[in-house]
């Protein structure tokens, strides 16, 4: 047993309405630069829907992630041999049309024009070339299922639905939506790193946090298309590749990162997972219908003495190991495996983790008419207006069955929080032990999805960064310093 | 005079900025080096230009090499006329590959809007240099037919003449003009090389090949931590 620790994110799609607060946080602390504008390494997308950059789902184009290839794992378009013999051009590049050509406005003009009968306008400008330029896309163009024939009706995910349950999906009445926040995963087997010809990228050993090293990164940017997320990104200004680095300099020092302090909805969690980093290999190469438990079993359990014991020779720290014992994902995603990763089929064994959304209340219409009564409203799922395929498409690699034990439990919560507060239902008891759960454990998670404070949200080990600089770094003498940033201007030669 | 300077001071100056601005900026940090990709920006135009510019130039000096090191293996296999067509007919075709790659590198530098926003003053001008080092290179073994042989028997001896700090400038004194102009914008690009793009070369990521394929760094001394409490 090899234990490490991560830093795991838990995001609780039930919750989430959709604000996009996360991603203006993210973009005022990190990207908002010259080169990066047009990088969210948070976004929000609306599913169904392509997402960004477009179609990002769409392996056969990006060949992003790892494929299952005889006994071992390999990268699906990198590698050692094809990444080297791609690297004067990388066929599997996203380019800035795929995400959008970043744009501002001449609002100069509004006040500069001269008097006339019609309204001055501000013309678009474009933040690349500064040329004037007509917007073609923009940051969540397809929002709330906006255009939805060219994107939501592209996703990729449909494809695993029948032509029948996809028209059903866009007919405007029984339209459906969901939001899929998103940012890098800081997976255990991450595939930028392994594309990177440099080896700049690397996973933090305390943490799990991944990151981009800005002085090695050359610009050979095949971590780019190498994340199945698309959650590397190219600064065509400085020539180098930035990611979500999980705000670890607030991290480190207790603070909690941004995107989620900021988060509206309040669904989102933080706290750390210990795995054992020998199945690594093994889990990757699990068969797809048992990837997800199998992600799940290499989780350990932070109570269990051996694991202690075998963390402490690793050299985690106990004041880490006891913020596992506390770890909110830990109990989303293990003890009441209520949490899925997000294309476990990638294989890059991603540590966020998401509860899927139970939704909408009112199922599928029949003869015109919602079926408002008690027992339907709270008990079916499988008449859920999004379809299940649709969410195992995402969160399971297909497997529904893993989608409904999920959905089922939330809604055991639901029914006996109802029977709690309302006392109008009965079916409480079938409803818990079909999902075995207890009315204490409905209790708990009702009460870490809907009352738990910021403390209880968000339990941050201490980084023990004075200690680890002190063995590198004479204190004293770098006081006051700049703790990070460039220590090179980035610019071009 | 002019000979002197071109042919046996300029070399070594240029070698010692390339030598002491390279390791320099490796060792102060390296984030200048970078292959500064503008495949991001503009796609189906970089996969021709870039493409052939980089499997021709890198097979040409694979021969310049190969040449310096092994003048007389060189000839000795040039000695039977269908091995010096063959050597010669994949010479020029590499030649060639790099100029028109090279060319349409130029062209869409130039014609893309996106990709003059990232196109430096040192961009162009070491674009230019590598255009006239590329067709006058091209030009030598066109206009006066020469070629490996040639290369092998009379240029490699003035270059190792060089290299052992005795330079022979005797031995291009009566070259053509369109040799010594290929000699001396050789030692134009050496010397500002450090200060250009092309310094992605010297970051070949051949160690790619045996590292292993995940990557985890400590911060801190795992075992000495435990210590610390
Ligand atoms: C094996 C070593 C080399 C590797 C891996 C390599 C790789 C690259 C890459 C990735 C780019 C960026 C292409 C893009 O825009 O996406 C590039 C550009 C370039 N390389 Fe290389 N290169 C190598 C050797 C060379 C050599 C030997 C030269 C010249 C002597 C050279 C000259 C150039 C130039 C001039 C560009 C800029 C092209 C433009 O105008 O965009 N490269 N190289
Ligand atoms: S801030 Fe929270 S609620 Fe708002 S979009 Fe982001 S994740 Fe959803």
């Amino acid at each position: 047993m090899n234990v490490r620790s991560q830093i795991s994110i838990l995001f609780h799609l039930d919750k989430c309405i959709g604000c996009h607060t996360c991603s203006i946080a993210c973009k005022n602390h990190w990207t908002d630069r010259k080169g990066a504008e047009y990088m969210w390494w948070n976004n929000v997308e609306t599913k169904p829907g392509t997402g960004y950059p477009h179609r990002w789902e769409n392996q056969e184009d990006y060949k992003g992630g790892w494929t299952k290839d005889g006994s071992k794992v390999s990268l699906k378009g990198s590698g050692k041999f094809r990444g080297l013999k791609n690297i004067f051009h990388n066929p599997n590049l996203p380019v800035i049309d795929d995400y959008y050509e970043p744009f501002t406005y001449k609002y100069e003009d509004l006040f500069t024009a001269p008097e006339c009968d019609d309204q001055p306008i501000a013309k678009a400008v474009s933040l690349i070339t500064g040329k004037e330029m007509e917007i073609k896309a923009g940051p969540n163009w397809d929002d709330d299922l906006g255009g939805s024939p060219l994107y939501a009706r592209k996703d990729p995910n449909l494809e695993r639905l029948t032509q029948q349950e996809q028209d059903d999906l866009f007919q405007v009445e029984r339209l459906v939506m969901m939001y899929l926040p998103r940012i890098c995963n800081h997976c255990l087997n991450p595939s930028c790193l392994a594309s990177c010809p440099s080896g700049a990228i690397y996973k933090r050993g305390e943490d799990g946090v991944v990151l981009v090293n800005q002085e090695k990164c050359r610009g050979w940017r095949m971590c780019v298309s190498g994340c199945p997320y698309k959650k590397v990104f190219y600064n065509w200004n400085t020539g180098k590749s930035e990611k979500c680095l999980l705000c670890y300099p607030r991290i480190e020092s207790g603070q909690i990162p941004a995107c989620m302090h900021s988060c509206v909805g309040r669904i989102r969690y933080l706290g750390v997972l210990l795995y054992d980093a020998d199945q690594i290999e093994k889990v990757a190469h699990a068969d797809e219908d048992k990837l997800v438990e199998a992600h799940r079993e290499m989780i350990l359990d932070p109570f269990d003495a051996k694991v202690i014991a075998a963390a402490r020779a690793n050299g985690v720290h106990d004041s880490v190991i006891e913020s596992a014992q506390h770890s909110p994902v830990y109990k989303f995603v293990k003890e009441w495996k209520m949490a899925l990763p997000l294309h476990p089929e990638y294989r890059t064994l991603p540590m966020l983790f998401y509860v899927p959304p139970l939704l909408p209340i009112l199922g599928k219409m029949e003869q015109d008419l919602y079926d408002t009564s008690d027992e339907a409203y709270f008990t079916t799922i499988e008449k859920s207006r999004l379809p299940i395929k649709y969410l195992a498409s995402l969160f399971s690699a297909g497997n529904e069955g893993t989608i409904r034990e999920v959905l089922k439990k939330m809604m055991a919560v639901r029914i006996h929080r109802r029977k709690e507060t309302v006392g109008d239902i009965n079916a409480v008891e079938k409803a818990l032990t079909e999902v075995g759960l207890t009315p204490k454990i409905a209790d708990d998670i009702y009460r870490l999805t809907a009352l738990a404070p910021l403390e209880e949200r968000f339990v941050i080990p201490p980084a023990h960064r004075e200690e680890a600089i002190e063995m590198t770094k004479m204190v004293l003498v770098e006081q006051g310093d700049t703790g990070f940033g460039f220590t090179e201007q980035p610019s071009r030669m | 005079m002019s000979d002197l300077i071109l042919f046996a001071i300029l070399p070594y100056v240029a070698l010692g900025i390339e030598l002491s601005v390279s390791l320099y900026r490796y060792f102060g940090g390296s984030y200048k080096f970078s292959s500064l990709s503008s495949e991001f920006l503009e796609q189906k135009e970089l996969f021709w230009g870039s493409t052939a510019w980089h499997y021709g130039i890198l097979m040409v000096l694979l021969g310049h090499v190969l040449g310096f090191l092994f003048p007389k293996e060189v000839i000795a296999f040039g000695n039977v006329s269908w091995r010096l067509l063959v050597m010669e007919t994949s010479a020029l075709t590499f030649g060639l590959m790099a100029l028109v790659g090279l060319v349409l590198l130029v062209r869409r530098r130039a014609s893309r809007a996106r990709i003059r926003a990232v196109t430096t003053k040192m961009d162009v001008f070491i674009l230019l240099l590598l255009l006239i080092q590329v067709a006058s290179g091209v030009g030598i073994a066109v206009v006066h037919r020469w070629g490996a042989m040639w290369y092998a028997s009379a240029l490699v001896p003035y270059l190792r003449s060089l290299f052992i700090l005795e330079p022979n400038i005797g031995l291009v004194a009566g070259m053509p003009p369109l040799v010594k102009l290929h000699l001396v914008n050789a030692y134009l690009i050496l010397g500002i090389l450090p200060f250009t793009r092309l310094v992605h070369f010297l970051v070949l990521p051949i160690s790619y090949i045996w590292r292993s394929w995940q990557i985890v760094i400590w911060n801190y001394d795992r075992k000495k931590i435990r210590q610390v409490k």
